[in-house]
């Protein structure tokens, strides 16, 4: 009796649950007046608050893009730091309505969690840092070595299965987060350190000795890192999909922050026409259930897509990575934008 | 003749042996009293001196002033030479304020600061009941501290002169009628919830009318119906109040007279100014929380007792971080979407009666030590069970558990930055995790710990010391 009392305020809880659901992301953002983007509790480069608590970082630039595709305006957004383990579950029921954390796209997220990773706007792979007088070039060369590793990450698995493949052995040593990895490593309980090859450049960015450590050429997994959006409502996951397609398009057509303005004047283009919602170019991002000049306000506030990855994380910041993956097709790089059309 | 040989004159008093006097006496007792002990000494020697050399050059080449961890670095090898280590201070001094009010607005810090401030006045009459001198040295000391910290806080004059002469009255009333000022404490914890969140004033003051029409209707009824019917008669009433005239009472008066400081969101708080906030009102609301646990756990009532039995049980059988993930996660789910219902409000609620459960168990512990002689003699007075309770019962099992309570709450306090794991800013974990996310602070490892370590250290050593003090007080034994 009392269980199924439970069981029915349960199921009467979710009905109420789904019918507000039926109200779309969208809607429901516009109706708050600001976007709540799922962020990382402090990750370099890609996402912290500074001294002053305003957040900067590469995925946070994504989630000004989208608020300002939304309402015009890039800082309508708040900002909710979550942890690796309360992300998802916040996504879920509704605390966030977009998760910009750095979160692995991988099937079993997409479909047990019932979520969509909507676009990668970063590929990471898994590497190795080994002090220069090692005299390691290679991964494959580790065996016997002891390696500091975080717990509780994929980047243990993908550890474990390269050392299998390869038939060499290892030591781990586990440490509980990146500052302590660091830590350790310095003081010398792991001959090498592995984490996302980004992880490691921030890391040995900020060492005292840079210079006498070296990352290894070997990438042992792929994390492609994007945006995720709720199953279901489809309208909202193209809206954030197309906006980063939007960043992507501008870097493609050399449409920066500085002069999207000009370029809106000025552009003969029809695809930068409909892109930035000229006038007779067509509709196109009404249709999305945006304003027409939507993806224009996006460029103007953060900029394209290199420009977001030159100011945060890029060649010339003192974290300084290499485009690699992260280029255009046209430049040998993975970042693809399907047509504005 | 034999000659008889007789001293006449005393010998002058003469030094105990260099062995057994003064310092030499202290080591030979102390620490060389035999060959173990030697051993230990010499070991013991061995592992200080160890310690103090690998550390005390790192603190004495502390850096203050830099703007970034490798500036530091330069400055301490440009300072004392290649491969030397230092501290690096100069990230506290950067980013201090995040560790102790997180995202808090910085021109309305004076608001943090003077409900800290208050908070002592509040607490004062509690812990020093019926002793003026401590109370005024207490309320002294609180206005000398927030006359200092007000301004560079960016209060407004008036607000400083306001609390001044608030201040200054209590300290006048603290000579004549100590106990009026427990009326301060009452209505404190509406005026913190004000200063921290900021919001329309009458918000607060509208919910506490729900405590006076709850007082008031008890106070009408008791005499013809009992304690019991009358108790449960007022908070019926409060109920009604604050889910039925609240919120359309609070929007006229503010209509009317609308009085407001700006709004400050739960998403602002961090650092101690989270710690403290959560800490404080999960102690100050589980004390008696944990009382009427106990009591219902020895009451002779099937259903109340097994109610209590069952909630305490079911808590103190699930650890905290569960508690936290429920209440920032699986909450979620139940509730409608959309609805705003606060985290740190969700997460007070849970430490709370999580601390209440095992203070439950200490005030049982503090009831059982009673003898039973006790309780017969509260019958045969003749007095009714919440008199007994009061006058003779619970006074006395309180004194006993005294420093078990104050361990629950030194832990609880202690377990206020488990928050950082349902991503609320803590200090220790969450705070230092966003400053060694800045390029310029990362890999800074023992600074952010030592400084947050710190305030901890003197925020739980004055619980204690209180506590023993609170303990010699109280005293009426003679063991």
């Amino acid at each position: 009796m009392k269980k199924s009392v439970f069981l029915g305020v349960v199921a009467a809880t979710t009905m109420v649950a789904g019918a507000a659901a039926a109200q779309s992301t969208l809607e429901a953002v516009k109706a708050r007046g600001e976007l709540i983007c799922g962020s990382n509790t402090g990750l370099t480069g890609f996402g912290a608050p500074d001294a002053n608590g305003n957040w900067a970082g590469f995925d946070v630039d994504l989630c000004r893009a989208v608020a300002a595709a939304i309402f015009g305006d890039g800082t309508k957004v708040k900002f909710v730091p979550t942890t690796g383990e309360t992300r998802f579950t916040a996504l879920q029921s509704g605390e966030v309505d977009l998760l910009v954390r750095n979160s692995t796209w991988t099937v079993s997220r997409d479909s047990e969690l019932a979520l969509d990773f909507v676009a990668v706007n970063y590929y990471d792979g898994q590497g190795f840092m080994v002090k220069k007088d090692l005299g390691v070039s290679s991964a494959k060369e580790l065996d016997g070595a002891t390696v500091c590793i975080q717990t509780g990450t994929t980047t243990e698995l993908n550890l474990a299965d390269f050392f299998k493949q390869n038939n060499i052995s290892y030591q781990p040593v586990t440490v509980a987060d990146d500052s302590e990895a660091q830590r350790q490593y310095l003081a010398g309980a792991c001959d090498a350190y592995t984490t996302d090859a980004s992880g490691l450049a921030a890391s040995r960015a900020t060492m005292p000795d840079a210079e006498n450590h070296v990352i290894l050429p070997e990438i042992i997994s792929k994390e492609p890192l994007g945006p995720v959006v709720r199953h279901g409502d489809s309208n909202w996951g193209d809206i954030v999909r197309w906006t980063y397609f939007a960043l992507l398009i501008a870097e493609e057509k050399g449409i920066t922050k500085a002069n999207v303005n000009e370029v809106a004047g000025s552009t003969t283009d029809e695809e930068v026409k409909r892109l930035l919602g000229l006038a007779d170019s067509g509709d196109l991002p009404a249709k999305l259930g945006l304003p027409n000049d939507a993806f224009k306000n996006a460029i103007a506030a953060v900029g394209n897509y290199g420009e977001i990855f030159a100011a945060n994380i890029g060649e010339g910041t003192t974290i300084n990575l290499a485009r690699g993956l992260n280029a255009l097709w046209t430049q040998g790089g993975l970042q693809y934008a399907p047509p504005f059309r | 003749m034999e000659k008889h040989f007789a001293r006449t004159e005393m010998l002058p008093p003469m030094a105990p042996p260099v062995t057994e006097r003064g310092v030499v006496k202290w080591l030979r007792e102390n620490l060389f009293s035999g060959w173990f002990n030697t051993i230990l000494t010499l070991a013991g020697i061995y592992v200080i001196w160890s310690l103090v050399t690998a550390a005390l050059p790192w603190w004495l080449n502390s850096v203050w002033t830099a703007e970034s961890l490798s500036q530091c670095r330069e400055i301490v090898t440009a300072t004392a030479g290649e491969g030397a280590t230092g501290a690096c201070w100069a990230m506290i001094r950067e980013r201090w304020h995040q560790f102790l009010f997180g995202f808090y607005p910085q021109d309305a810090y004076w608001r943090p600061v003077l409900a800290f401030g208050l908070l002592f006045a509040a607490m004062a009459p509690v812990l020093f009941a019926g002793q003026k001198r401590n109370l005024s040295v207490l309320l002294g000391a609180v206005a000398l501290v927030l006359l200092v910290t007000l301004m560079p806080a960016s209060a407004p004059v008036a607000v400083v002169v306001l609390v001044m002469a608030l201040l200054a009255g209590f300290i006048a009333l603290a000579q004549v009628r100590p106990a009026m000022l427990l009326w301060f404490t009452a209505i404190y914890p509406a005026l913190c919830f004000w200063l921290l969140w900021g919001g329309s004033i009458w918000v607060p003051v509208v919910a506490m009318l729900g405590f006076v029409v709850m007082g008031g209707a008890y106070l009408a009824l008791v005499g013809r119906m009992g304690p019991t019917t009358s108790a449960v008669t007022g908070v019926a009433l409060a109920l009604v109040w604050w889910l039925f005239v609240d919120l359309p009472l609070t929007q006229v008066i503010d209509g009317i007279a609308p009085f407001a400081l700006a709004k400050v969101n739960s998403d602002q708080f961090g650092g101690f100014l989270l710690a403290i906030t959560i800490g404080v009102t999960a102690i100050t609301f589980s004390l008696p929380i944990g009382i009427l646990l106990a009591l219902g756990r020895q009451s002779d009532m099937l259903i109340v007792k097994t109610l209590c039995v069952g909630f305490i049980e079911f808590i103190r059988g699930v650890p905290l971080i569960t508690l936290l993930f429920t209440a920032s996660l699986l909450l979620q789910y139940f509730l409608p979407p959309n609805t705003n219902f606060d985290i740190i409000l969700r997460v007070i609620i849970l430490v709370t009666l999580f601390a209440a459960a095992y203070l439950a168990e200490v005030i049982r512990g503090g009831l059982a030590a009673l003898p039973r002689g006790q309780y017969e003699a509260a019958d045969a007075l003749g007095l009714d069970y919440w008199r007994a309770q009061r006058l003779i019962i619970l006074p006395q099992a309180l004194k006993i558990s005294i420093p078990a309570i104050v361990s629950t709450f030194i832990g609880l306090f202690k377990d206020t930055t488990l928050v950082a794991f349902v991503g609320l800013m803590d200090p220790l974990k969450g705070v230092t995790q966003i400053v060694r996310a800045d390029i310029d602070w990362k890999g800074i490892y023992w600074e952010p710990y030592i400084f947050v370590g710190a305030i901890f250290f003197v925020i739980c050593f004055g619980m204690s010391r209180y506590s023993m003090y609170l303990e010699r007080k109280l005293k009426t034994d003679h063991r």
